[in-house]
């Protein structure tokens, strides 16, 4: 292959998945721009974006990739059916994963704040923040990715290559909506 | 590759590697923390940060993934003289001209229809065409050591260098983004 050829294939293979996680990540924009309230009551929330967003993406990308290489080698049935014990271990592990890893870097954002002496709202309101967010947002994003990644692959679309676009296109605007939930529920109740 | 299937096992192969990411991330936080009066004065800047954040991570892990198939196939040569090497950097930097110019349109069309534009047209695409351009120099070079440097390791780059990658051009894409914005804004 030439470099024109290969430049050329690239190119087409990742426009239109690029072009889809582009229109998530506005969308999940617009919603950012519009927590300016929360935003402002719940100083160090906006420290915990990328590190919560990049989460959705590093736990449900990998779940993702999982179930996809499983259904190739014939590891898990392709159905929704709940009770494959290795799907539900998979799940439940990445569910915990997310709940957990979304607690330690709202700890890690709070840390980070008081070493640098900045303002921050209570490490109790971050936390719980954070796990709600993260709760809500595993829920959603394994439902998106076991029912794409199953039924892509039974109507015979390469799973590995669907798992990651749908999971970087809704990760976002979960991500940002379930914070957004977070934040108005623990604000409702007094913390922050 | 069958791993245990079985909850903890799966939590303990990736735990650590999730700790170090989230590390990274919350360093990428603290930069858009300290720019959260510019972000609050400009709001279609704020429309752009997911997207940019996202785009730097997307850019880096297609590259990454082309070019750990290419080096597991064995058509791959660290040689700047590579076909693969130059296509996939070329076609990194062609898809960030394609997309940016459209999201900084898009950003600036949905603040205009959400009420509240601060910034023009021009400046919003001008701003998200440069940060692009940037991050997809910064990524092509990110992915081809990480991938260089895991080759030369003897891991597998599927392993180890797409998480790296994604979670750095995260990091990458909020500096960028804000670089740009000194500089023009």
């Amino acid at each position: 292959m030439t470099v024109r050829e290969v430049t050329v294939e690239a190119y087409r293979e990742a426009l239109p998945i690029l072009l889809l996680s582009a229109a998530g990540g506005l969308f999940a924009g617009v919603v950012l721009g519009g927590m300016e309230a929360e935003l402002e009551a719940v100083p160090g929330l906006l420290l915990l974006v990328p590190a919560l967003l990049a989460t959705r993406g590093n736990v449900y990308g990998s779940l993702g990739a999982r179930l996809g290489s499983a259904l190739h080698q014939g590891l898990i049935e392709p159905t929704v059916t709940g009770g494959d014990r290795r799907l539900r271990a998979a799940v439940a592990a990445a569910m915990a994963n997310g709940v957990l890893i979304s607690g330690v870097a709202a700890i890690m954002g709070f840390a980070l704040l008081v070493a640098l002496g900045r303002p921050r709202a209570p490490l109790p309101a971050l936390v719980a923040i954070a796990l709600i967010a993260g709760f809500l947002s595993g829920l959603l994003l394994t439902v998106v990715v076991v029912v794409v990644v199953v039924v892509g692959y039974r109507r015979g679309y390469n799973p590995d290559a669907l798992a990651g676009p749908v999971v970087t296109t809704t990760g976002d605007v979960v991500g940002i909506a379930t914070m957004l939930l977070a934040a108005r529920v623990v604000l409702a109740l007094g913390g922050g | 590759m069958v791993q245990t299937w079985r909850v903890r096992g799966i939590m303990r192969n990736m735990l650590p590697l999730l700790t170090a990411l989230t590390a990274i991330e919350i360093g990428s936080g603290l930069v858009l923390e300290s720019f959260e009066a510019t972000l609050f004065r400009y709001p279609s800047l704020f429309v752009l940060v997911p997207v940019t954040i996202g785009m730097g991570g997307n850019l880096g892990s297609i590259l990454a993934a082309r070019l750990s198939t290419s080096l597991h196939l064995g058509l791959l040569s660290f040689d700047p003289a590579d076909d693969r090497l130059g296509g996939n950097a070329a076609a990194t930097l062609a898809l960030a001209v394609t997309i940016f110019p459209l999201v900084g349109a898009c950003a600036w069309g949905l603040q205009v229809l959400l009420g509240g534009v601060a910034l023009g047209l021009a400046t919003v695409v001008v701003v998200a065409l440069l940060s692009g351009l940037v991050l997809a120099v910064l990524a092509v070079l990110v992915t081809l050591v990480a991938t260089y440097a895991a080759y030369r390791f003897g891991l597998d780059p599927d392993d180890v260098v797409i998480p790296l990658v994604t979670n750095v051009c995260d990091v990458l894409g909020v500096l960028v983004l804000f670089g740009v914005v000194q500089v023009i804004v």
